[in-house]
């Protein structure tokens, strides 16, 4: 456990396309807190503490299903650790 | 708003068919001995108690990561197509642009493809089942990168120099001998400094400054195919990072006896991979004609904001510390592109691409990322350097430079805080003296000197004749460079060619 005052930030950059815009949308309903960043070619999110990815909330704004595995076509990068990436949802966060 | 009904229903979770499918399918050694079947984990003095504690937290499985990586490459080669047929070429922002696509080409694919073979070791070598399935995902990706590269960038040598013999390049021109000398020299290690070095030190660590700006930049660029394999290859890296990340915490983990060896490979390979992307700050800053980030913003960004005030305050845990010469790393982005830059300018006329003084829009926006140390190199060097271009003349830098034993790179960087000394370490091994170009490679140089020694320096090379002859015309005809590759870029073939293009466009339209 962390006893600094202030999570430290976790993110992750993904590619900027027609498909990502629902994870992306999913992504800022579920985050508080959210930054996003436009680079070309790129979104970046950045959040402190943990960042969280869920299958319901991207499925519903797809119109279709959509399994988690399929976030490695959306990503780019990442910086934090990848706590969890199970069926329902993909979790970044610090482990210590 | 409702999600579809007719979801496939699964019989196993994600966890349990990751589990089934690669843990499970290992089986305990009957009739040879576990060091006879796995000879390579022990000499490094790593120890590993349990290694069904490794764990890929992507979950991936063979079916998965096939239909993935298909899709991946569908998407890839669609943009491909499209490109080639609108003669995408034409919508470059500049044909200077491509140098920095030259330099990536020559360098790039082989170490890709080292990776590849050394990940395959690794995917037989390593005991753990979990271990070993992530490394051979990595292996195949390693392949495809090096493929979907070079088939990339194989449209481009239809138009520009620089790009025909990139291979044997690779191999023999001096400045790609610093990825060369950096792939050999991982390598040539065991398998858990690999991990470290490749797996941790590059991957997690530094890659996002190598692909990430620069793949925004081949997007700002009108490079389509160059931003679509960035981003493709890019995808297969977070899981690259997290082999590395879950590298190194399994080593820490499983023995505290680990944590100073840990802690001295990346002390090593922090400094090695670092000074092997200054390539790219050059690169970032002085060879793109649209920029994104300046070289400073992406190092704090991608490795002071993310891995000095993330990462290494996850790792203190375990008691590792920020790499040793961080603090060298982060004074001298200041002035590292400039310096590198420089290097390549003066000693262009011996390379497969071309360089010239930064034009009034480059130095506009060099004067407002730097604005710091800007001003000393345009009086320092740039100016001198317009001012023979004024005259009609060109500097090219007659001799040849001294080289790095470690890093490679000509001794073009300076002491710390004092951007006008230039900086030399030696050491005496066997009587011999060997010269870097930092307190971080000295350090490297001194703790496994009889590695070092053997380096293939291209100077050094030259000297002893075993590079096509004694002159510099020899060297270049040995290096596969033909007209029009390296030099000035202004009046260069691909600067004519490219206007000659536009010019016909606007008389056909
Ligand atoms: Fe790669
Ligand atoms: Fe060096």
């Amino acid at each position: 456990m962390s006893v600094e005052a202030e999570p430290r930030m976790v993110g992750v950059d993904l590619q900027e396309n027609e498909e990502n815009r629902a994870i992306v949308e999913a992504v800022e309903a579920d985050n508080e807190d959210l930054t996003v960043r436009h680079m070309p070619g790129l979104i970046r999110l950045t959040k402190p503490g943990r960042l969280v990815i869920n299958q319901a909330s991207v499925e519903q704004r797809l119109g279709r299903p959509w399994e988690t595995h399929e976030f490695q076509l959306a990503i780019v990068s990442y910086f934090g650790e990848i706590v969890e990436w199970d069926d329902d949802e993909i979790v970044i966060a610090w482990k210590h | 708003m409702s999600v579809p009904t007719q979801k496939p229903v699964r019989k196993l979770s994600m966890k349990q068919r990751y589990s089934a499918l690669t843990h499970d399918l290992d089986w305990p050694l009957s009739y040879v001995e576990e060091d006879d079947a796995f000879p390579y984990t022990k000499f490094e003095g790593i120890k590993v108690h349990d290694w069904s504690k490794w764990e890929d937290p992507f979950r991936l499985t063979v079916e998965s990561y096939n239909k993935y990586q298909a899709e991946k490459d569908r998407r890839l080669y669609a943009v491909l197509d499209g490109f080639a047929q609108s003669q995408g070429q034409l919508s470059l922002s500049d044909a200077s642009y491509m140098n920095a696509m030259k330099i990536f080409l020559q360098g790039i694919p082989s170490g890709e493809y080292q990776a590849h073979r050394n990940f395959a070791h690794l995917a037989r070598y390593l005991n753990g089942p979990g271990a070993r399935f992530a490394s051979l995902c990595q292996s195949m990706d390693e392949l495809r990168h090096a493929q979907t590269e070079i088939h990339t960038l194989s449209h481009y040598n239809k138009f520009f120099g620089g790009m025909h013999d990139w291979n044997k390049m690779s191999d023999r021109v001096w400045y790609l001998s610093v990825p060369k000398s950096f792939f050999d020299d991982a390598g040539t290690a065991g398998p858990f400094e690999w991990l470290i070095a490749i797996g941790f030190s590059f991957e997690y660590l530094l890659t996002n400054l190598l692909f990430v700006p620069f793949m925004s930049g081949a997007a700002f660029n009108g490079d389509l195919p160059t931003m679509t394999f960035g981003f493709s290859a890019q995808s297969d890296e977070s899981r690259h990072m997290t082999l590395g990340l879950e590298g190194i915490k399994f080593m820490l983990e499983q023995d505290e006896d680990n944590l100073p060896i840990v802690q001295a490979w990346l002390d090593k390979w922090f400094w090695r991979g670092y000074r092997l992307i200054s390539l790219v700050a050059g690169m970032m800053d002085y060879m793109l004609p649209k920029r994104v980030m300046s070289w400073k913003e992406a190092f704090e960004l991608y490795f002071e904001e993310q891995m000095l005030n993330g990462l290494f305050k996850d790792l203190a845990y375990y008691g590792i510390k920020p790499p040793r010469d961080v603090e060298w790393a982060i004074q001298e982005k200041e002035i590292l592109s400039h310096q590198v830059y420089w290097i390549l300018y003066q000693f262009s006329h011996a390379a497969a691409f071309t360089t010239t003084v930064p034009n009034a829009q480059d130095q506009a926006w060099l004067a407002e990322a730097y604005p710091e140390t800007w001003p000393i190199y345009k009086s320092v060097v740039w100016d001198k350097a317009q001012k023979v271009m004024d005259e009609g003349g060109r500097y090219f830098n007659p001799g040849l430079p001294q080289l790095c034993q470690v890093c490679q790179i000509p001794m073009g960087f300076t002491e710390p805080g004092d951007p006008m000394t230039q900086c030399q370490r030696h050491s005496i091994y066997e009587g011999e003296r060997y010269d870097t170009c930092s307190d971080g490679c000295k350090w490297i140089f001194e703790r496994e000197p009889e590695k070092y020694v053997q380096a293939w320096l291209p100077v050094h090379q030259i000297y002893q004749g075993n590079c096509g002859g004694p002159t510099l015309p020899d060297v270049a005809v040995w290096y596969g460079l033909e007209p029009g590759d390296g030099g000035e870029y202004v009046g260069s073939m691909d600067q004519l060619d490219w206007a000659a293009w536009h010019a016909s466009t606007v008389k056909e339209g």
